[in-house]
This record gives C-alpha cells, structure tokens and sequence, in this order.
C-alpha cells in the first residue's frame, strides 16, 4: 500500500495528540490536585494543536476537501465516519476542561472532564486502527496486533510529550512519567517486533489461482497485463518501494520508539538526568520513530488485488 | 446509507465466459466509450495526450498462462465490478456516497456525495474502483445502468456496452437472483465460479471456466520430418541449382 504523507502525518502526529489528551483527562480524572494548573493546561493546548494538525492533514487526502463534513453521517457501518466522529467530538471535553483550568473549577467537575476526554480520545485512535483492522483485503492489517499497537504507540507519543511539557514547566519531579514513557516504550518495541514476526510468516489471504478460480487447471502466471503503464490500482496498492529495505527500517525503528525512551526514561527515573533535554530527544526520537513504523504500516502491506497483476 | 440493504430478489450481473473470451479487449474499450461520452462524461483521463496519460477504466482485461502436466492454457481474464451482495467498499463508505441498490443489487457511488477518501477501493480485493485523479472522486462500473433500463432504447439494446460490444459473445448480463434466467441455467450448466470466495464477499457476476479440452489435445503434432528428394535423376539445370542453393 503507498503510504500517502497526509495519512501518515494524521495517524502519527493525531495519534500523538489523542495518547496526550487521554494520559491529561485520565490524570485529571483519578487525581485532579496533583496536576499543575499551567502544565496541565499546556498540555491541553499542546494536544489540541497535535490533534488539529493531523485532522488537517488528513483531509488533504481527499479528492473533495469541502465535502468532509458528510463523513460524520455513515457511523452505523463506517469506522472512517466513527473516527471522524470521535475525533471532533474529543474537543467538546477538551474545550469544557480549557475553561474549568483556567477559571479553577473544583474537583469534581475536572474529573468528569477529564474522564470524557480520556474515554473520546481512546476511542478515536481505536476507530483509526480498527478502520485498517476491518479491510479483509489486507492481511497485515488483519493482524490482533494492529490495534494494541496504535493505542500503545499513541500514548508512548503522548507521554513523551507530556514528559517534555511537564520538564519545561519545572513540573516533573514527583511526575511518573519517566517511568511510564520506558515501560511504553519497552512494551511498544515488543509488539512491533511480535508483529514484524507474524507479518513474516502469515499465509496469504488469497492466491493467484482462487483470484481467478482458474485453480483447479494448474498454476496460475499473470503473462499480460490490462495496461502498459501504471494504473491507480498499481500506484495504489502495488507499492513496493519500502520493502527492500524494510529489515532495516525496522530496526531504525525499534531504536527510536524502543531503545532511545527506554534508556532515557530509565535513566531519569533513576537518576537525577537533566530532564528537558532527555524529554526533548525522547520526544523527537519517538515522533521519527513513529513515522518509520507507519511508513513501513504501510509499504509492507500488500493488496489481494496486486495477485491479479501477477504478485505471488 | 452505507448499510446494506436486505437481500434483493433480483440480482443484476453478469456472466463471463473465459472458454471463449479472447482477450481483444472490445469489452473495455466500450465501456470507456460508452461512460466517457461528451465533455461532462464521468470518465475524463488525466495528460490524455502527454506523456503519462492516466485515468478511469472500469473494465480490464488481462492474460494469464495456466500451467499444469497439460499443455500451458492461456486464459484472457476480464475483471470488473462483481457487484457483490455483500461488498466492503459499500459499508467502510463513511459518507453514504457508496451503495448498493436495494432493488437490483447494482453498487453504485453517488458522485456528488463522494469526498474521494478511497477507502473503498482499499476495501475492494477485486480492484474495481478506481479513484479520478481530475474528478476528485471514486468511480467504479454502474452495469451500465444508464442503458439497461434505458426506455429510448430499442429492448435489445437494454444492455451493457461491454455485453453488447462482445464479439464472441463471451459476455452475458441478466438476473443471477432468478434460477430460471438464461444466465442462471448457464452458470449451472457450465459450472460457473465466483473469485476469491475465501474473502466473503459473495459477488454476483459469475466466471465460466474454460471446457475441457478435446481428445487428444494433449498430445503436440509431431515435427515435420526432413523431406528426401533425389536430384541423381534430375535434369542437370535442376542438379547444378540445387547445389548452388545447398551451398
């Protein structure tokens, strides 16, 4: 599958922003004192920048921007129209918790903001994996594995995000989250890797012979194909570029969203490590590894429709 | 309304012959004919006359070479919408721009309703959509539905281009929902199959397989012998310009 730079942005850099605002609303949620007022309303606006710009981003994907809207419509069958919905109804708990922060509302009332936003911003990073778990046309995306991995990944970028807000504001030094971003990130790298593995020796859902139910006549070899040049189909779905290299992307990165947080985060757990810049690179590292992880989502995953045009 | 309709009593399809389709794509040239006509047809191609002219086929016709202990058989494979009973592409619509005709079981994609996110052809294991990179928009066979139930036709025309343009008739449309349609008594006749029906997807249009071949077939004629002609005899003129051409 091509990986189309508008989805990738939008899954990464949403992704990231919802794992931001679940890990504030589930903060706010269980212990609404304990946060900062400032940082906690940094990493409000943070995460609504973050969740913003890949929603934006994602409709730069679309052939009629204008008519996003009507995706809100189909959420009966569709998981593109649940996301939608989910997505944009997260800034309604966002929104309402800006103005509890800034007015300094009790207790309470942040906790059921808190727990609203937490429930929205799960949910939609759900309906964004499940939208690729759902296609049967894609047996990477089939995989269990898919959608632990966008919810793990998602709250590892949340976390170093919230580790690097909480660093600035001078806020971190009773905060786990050091702790918490070396356990994602441990736990992330090792899904990846379980998945790379799956992925490696899952059958195919489909063979030339059943695409053409010419099975029963021998082996099936695609001699001439419908077109000379490159289609929409090929463009599309016959991507190949990526998996050349795709061993070594990998371990690119399970170095950046793995071993990097997991050092870093370890070692600020422990030891009295400057914290803004270990959450700086952790917070860079994790974004660019995420974008690797999601180029590969993408490029390694193959189409049954390319058994047509002769892919075994 | 991206959700299925309940099952339709009549299922619109058709039925392709691969034992005597042979490949001269006639099928797909139609069809672009017949959906690109006029300036404002839903069909435009991008760099139509550039260098890397693209755009929207909704039929193709492709080739493949079966191999076996028989002699290779070489199959022409035209693959278009399948108009599935239950089709993915309808369901992950998440603007109700794609859907299925409670009716006739026709999938169709409202164009003005379509934000070209593509996720149906992504849902689709068949490839029968196709997205417009000048329309901005998905689009994908229609079953001709402007022609079949076109009443300015004469009723032998209330066909499919594809069907129409056929010439060796490997190309039949009908009802596939009524066991007693032509189309209904051939796929039974001849065995017809669906693809990939691992999937799930359930299409209507059927595919005869190629007949088994006749006796003897299997067997390759034997190479010509060399023939023996002897120029001892021969007029001398006929002696000296067989040696001169054995040179």
């Amino acid at each position: 599958m091509r990986p189309a730079l508008s989805i990738l942005f939008f899954t990464v850099v949403s992704g990231m922003g919802y794992g931001l605002w679940f890990l504030l609303g589930a903060g706010l949620a269980l212990a609404p004192v304990r946060l900062g007022r400032e940082p906690a309303l940094l990493a409000l606006t943070v995460g609504a920048a973050f969740a913003a710009a890949g929603l934006v981003a994602s409709t730069l994907h679309l052939g009629q921007p204008r008519r996003a809207w009507r995706a809100f419509s189909q959420w009966r069958s569709s998981w593109l129209s649940r996301e939608g919905i989910a997505a944009s109804a997260s800034f309604v708990p966002a929104a309402a918790l800006g103005m509890l922060l800034w007015r300094g509302a009790d207790a309470g009332a942040l906790r059921a903001g808190g727990l609203a936003l937490a429930v929205l911003a799960a949910a939609t990073v759900t309906c964004t994996a499940k939208i690729y778990t759902s296609l049967k046309t894609i047996p990477a995306w089939r995989d269990a594995l898919v959608l632990p991995g966008y919810l793990l990944l998602g709250l590892l970028g949340g976390s170093s995000a919230g580790w690097l807000i909480g660093a600035l504001a001078h806020d971190a030094g009773d905060r786990p989250l050091p702790g918490l971003v070396a356990t994602l990130a441990l736990a992330a790298a090792l899904l990846k890797r379980a998945y790379w593995r799956r992925l490696d020796r899952a059958p195919p859902a489909a063979t030339a012979e059943s695409a053409t139910g010419l099975g029963r006549f021998g082996t099936v070899r695609a001699v001439e194909a419908p077109h000379t040049e490159e289609n929409y189909l090929t463009r599309e779905m016959g991507f190949a570029l990526a998996r050349k290299h795709a061993a070594r992307l990998r371990r690119i990165a399970l170095f950046l969203i793995g071993a990097v947080p997991a050092a870093l985060g370890i070692a600020a757990a422990l030891w009295p490590v400057p914290a803004a810049p270990s959450a700086g690179v952790v917070a860079s590292a994790v974004i660019a590894g995420s974008f690797v992880e999601r180029w590969l989502f993408f490029a390694e995953a193959k189409h049954v429709v390319m058994l047509f045009y002769g892919e075994r | 309304m991206t959700s299925l309709p309940p099952p339709s009593a009549r299922k619109l399809g058709l039925v392709i012959d691969l034992d005597t389709c042979v490949g001269c794509h006639a099928c797909a040239v139609a069809c672009k004919q017949w959906n690109d006509g006029g300036q404002f047809g839903p069909l435009p191609d991008e760099d139509a006359w550039g260098e890397r002219p693209q755009g929207v086929w909704f039929n193709r016709v492709h080739t493949y070479e079966v191999t076996s202990a028989a002699p290779a058989l070489t199959v022409h494979f035209p693959r278009s919408c399948l108009h599935c009973e239950t089709p993915d592409c309808v369901t992950v619509c998440p603007t109700g721009a794609s859907y299925k005709r409670a009716e006739d079981g026709i999938v169709l994609v409202d164009e003005d309703k379509c934000i070209g996110c593509q996720l149906c052809a992504w849902a689709c294991p068949y490839g029968a959509r196709e997205f417009s990179t000048t329309r901005g928009v998905m689009q994908k066979c229609t079953l001709c539905v402007d022609r079949i139930y076109n009443e300015s036709f004469d009723e032998s025309d209330r066909q499919p281009a594809c069907v129409m343009a056929c010439p060796t008739r490997a190309r039949h449309f009908g009802d596939l929902g009524d066991p007693e349609s032509a189309v209904s008594k051939l796929v039974a006749e001849r065995g017809g199959h669906d693809l990939m029906p691992e999937l799930g997807y359930r299409p209507v249009n059927k595919y005869l397989p190629p007949r088994p071949r006749r006796a003897g077939g299997t067997a390759s004629a034997p190479p010509p012998a060399e023939e023996k002609v002897d120029f001892s005899t021969a007029a001398p003129i006929l002696r000296w310009l067989d040696r001169l051409l054995s040179r």
